[in-house]
């Protein structure tokens, strides 16, 4: 790329308040080049907000906001050519098809992408003459997507993407953000999804009430890697869990104690959802005490299903 | 704590390599009229309601009254008939359709589904979105002129002006009412507060002035404070600069005021052309309410 600044967002102090609300608060932010950040965090936390601040739509109250080492909120010519955006609501131009939808967007830009590769990208070469307002909802988003990459930028926002996706379209659509990202493209992407963002980020930020409580890669945000693991197994037919720092002695005792294989072995790390309520606030995941005695501490208990830290209790 | 100094932000400048040039607003303003026009002829409700509405009404019109009956018949000795007299309204009302009615509720339906937050967020000159509407009303705008003096010329007989001071008559007027109506229809387009109310929003004011401003009726016919009323608006003004252009002249001493009145129209649309640049400027919006 023509320009190397050591980040592609950087954001210092950000504030910004709709009347008596405060929708971002002391907001700092850091995206390296290339690098894949998603935003987590509850309805009004502010991430769309941020989001459209950084894409230049939104003015702030204070702070220091550099986007490609542009201020967005001037941006100096040439600076959109860089940037992809992926809006949270798409609607309109419903009378073009994609192939002219496709075409028309390339002419705004200096470098576009090719417009049968863009479009054979996102999966819609078979409704290339499909007018928009008769695509799936599925569809049509990847049509924002192809939109959105059209221009080659360096920066890609992606505002909340697969809402509405089927489980295989979720899927396809991960593999074109990985493969843009094995490309060098920078991508900004909030979600909802939290196995989307494991999938995809290389950091995860989760934003609560203005500002990033935490960031971090997936497997470490919130000490998620430090943090107590469940063991299940099976004891005469019966399920057990425990809660343990120290899994491998309890497996290894478990071990023991069958002499050999142990029945319906687990050893799960608390997910990427557990780690996101208990920051924001609404633990649901039982028995995580954090006693760090030399010993470590096993919290053995036969499992009860109303009790136990299963997904569908935190939903 | 970030590692960035002030001087790798001045360092980040962008800079386009050479093999990236820059596409001009013309040409995306060409690419605009055109995606615009197509837009246009696709959407049922323009073609119906914006495009053949004025030819629709003048062959309603034609028909209905076309018994041999004429207009100031006894006044000018001979008159004109029916058709006749009413093709210069409908010339004046489909360019109302075509610039006002037509871009102060599409832009008001793209700003509400977010069309013209996407393009904000492209690098399309704001200019060439601009341009753009005005090349796709002109190309309508023309179109259906042509149409409807076809009509009028083919299917009643309407006698078209011959001389060139006519038609450079008719090319100011057409101009100066075009270019009236697409800055105030862009900046009306901020009034109906969604996609679903801008239709109603739009259309009631249209179908008033066209009941006032002589579209329907002789506007000799009407109450002298409505005729004051309808002065205050362009659409009066452009109805009578048609008619000056495809009345005959004995006509004239008929006109309310006794004469065609070009200065005080050329003068009138003018005003109104400014106040909507104006206010355009001040008021044109590319999100919704509170999207800032």
């Amino acid at each position: 790329m023509i320009t190397t600044t050591s980040q592609a967002v950087r954001v210092r102090g950000l504030r910004k308040a709709y009347g008596d609300v405060t929708a971002v608060d002391a907001l700092d932010l850091d995206v390296d080049h290339g690098e894949v950040v998603a935003l987590l965090g509850p309805n009004g936390a502010g991430k769309t907000t941020t989001v459209e601040i950084l894409e230049g739509y939104r003015h702030r109250d204070s702070g220091e906001v550099g986007v490609l080492g542009a201020d967005p909120g001037r941006p100096e010519p040439g600076w959109r050519d860089r940037i992809g955006i992926v809006l949270q609501t798409s609607g309109g131009l419903d009378e073009l098809t994609v192939d002219e939808l496709v075409r028309h967007f390339r002419v705004y830009y200096p470098a576009p992408r090719d417009p049968d590769e863009v479009i054979a990208a996102v999966g819609l070469e078979s409704k290339r003459r499909a007018r928009a307002r008769h695509l799936s909802g599925g569809q049509r988003r990847r049509l924002d997507v192809a939109l959105g990459i059209l221009g080659s930028p360096d920066l890609l926002f992606l505002d909340e993407p697969t809402t509405g996706f089927d489980p295989e379209a979720r899927r396809e659509f991960w593999s074109l953000i990985s493969s843009l990202a094995d490309g060098g493209t920078t991508i900004i992407l909030t979600t909802h999804y939290l196995d989307e963002a494991e999938q995809l980020a290389d950091r995860v930020g989760i934003i609560t009430a203005g500002h990033i409580l935490a960031m971090d890669s997936p497997a470490r945000i919130g000490g998620r890697d430090r943090d107590d693991v469940v063991v299940r197994w099976l004891d005469e037919g019966e399920p057990h869990s425990a809660t343990t720092d120290r899994p491998t002695a309890l497996v290894t005792d478990l071990a023991a104690r069958f002499g050999g294989e142990v029945p319906g072995l687990s050893v799960d790390r608390p997910t990427l959802e557990d780690v996101y309520l208990r920051l924001i606030g609404h633990d649901t995941r039982p028995d995580t005490q954090h006693d760090t005695g030399t010993g470590g501490h096993v919290d053995e208990r036969p499992d009860d299903r109303s009790d136990g830290p299963t997904l569908e209790a935190t939903r | 704590m970030s590692r960035t100094t002030a001087s790798a932000h001045e360092r980040s400048t962008a800079t386009p390599s050479p093999d990236r040039t820059k596409p001009s607003t013309l040409r995306i303003a060409v690419a605009r009229t055109i995606l615009e026009t197509r837009i246009y002829f696709r959407e049922r409700d323009s073609v119906v309601f914006s495009f053949l509405f004025p030819v629709v009404l003048l062959g309603l019109f034609a028909t209905v009254f076309g018994g041999g009956e004429t207009v100031f018949g006894e006044a000018t000795g001979g008159g004109v008939d029916f058709a006749r007299y009413f093709l210069p309204g409908m010339v004046a009302a489909g360019i109302m359709l075509v610039s006002f009615q037509t871009l102060a509720i599409g832009i008001a339906v793209e700003r509400d589904e977010g069309t013209l937050k996407r393009l904000r967020g492209t690098p399309m000159p704001p200019a060439a979105y601009f341009l753009g509407k005005v090349g796709m009303v002109l190309l309508t705008g023309l179109a259906q002129v042509a149409l409807l003096l076809a009509v009028a010329a083919v299917a009643f007989d309407v006698p078209l002006p011959g001389d060139a001071g006519s038609w450079l008559r008719f090319a100011w007027v057409y101009l100066l009412g075009t270019a009236a109506g697409t800055v105030l229809g862009l900046a009306y387009s901020s009034v109906p507060s969604s996609a679903r109310s801008a239709s109603a929003v739009v259309l009631a004011p249209v179908l008033i002035l066209q009941f006032i401003s002589g579209v329907f009726f002789v506007f000799n016919d009407l109450p002298s404070w409505l005729q004051n009323v309808a002065s205050v608006f362009p659409l009066k003004w452009l109805a009578q600069g048609m008619r000056s252009v495809f009345l005959p002249d004995r006509l004239e001493p008929m006109e309310v005021s006794g004469s065609w009145q070009l200065a005080p129209t050329a003068l009138i649309l003018s005003v109104w052309l400014v106040a909507g640049l104006l206010l355009c400027a001040r008021t044109f919006r590319w999100g919704r309410k509170g999207d800032s």
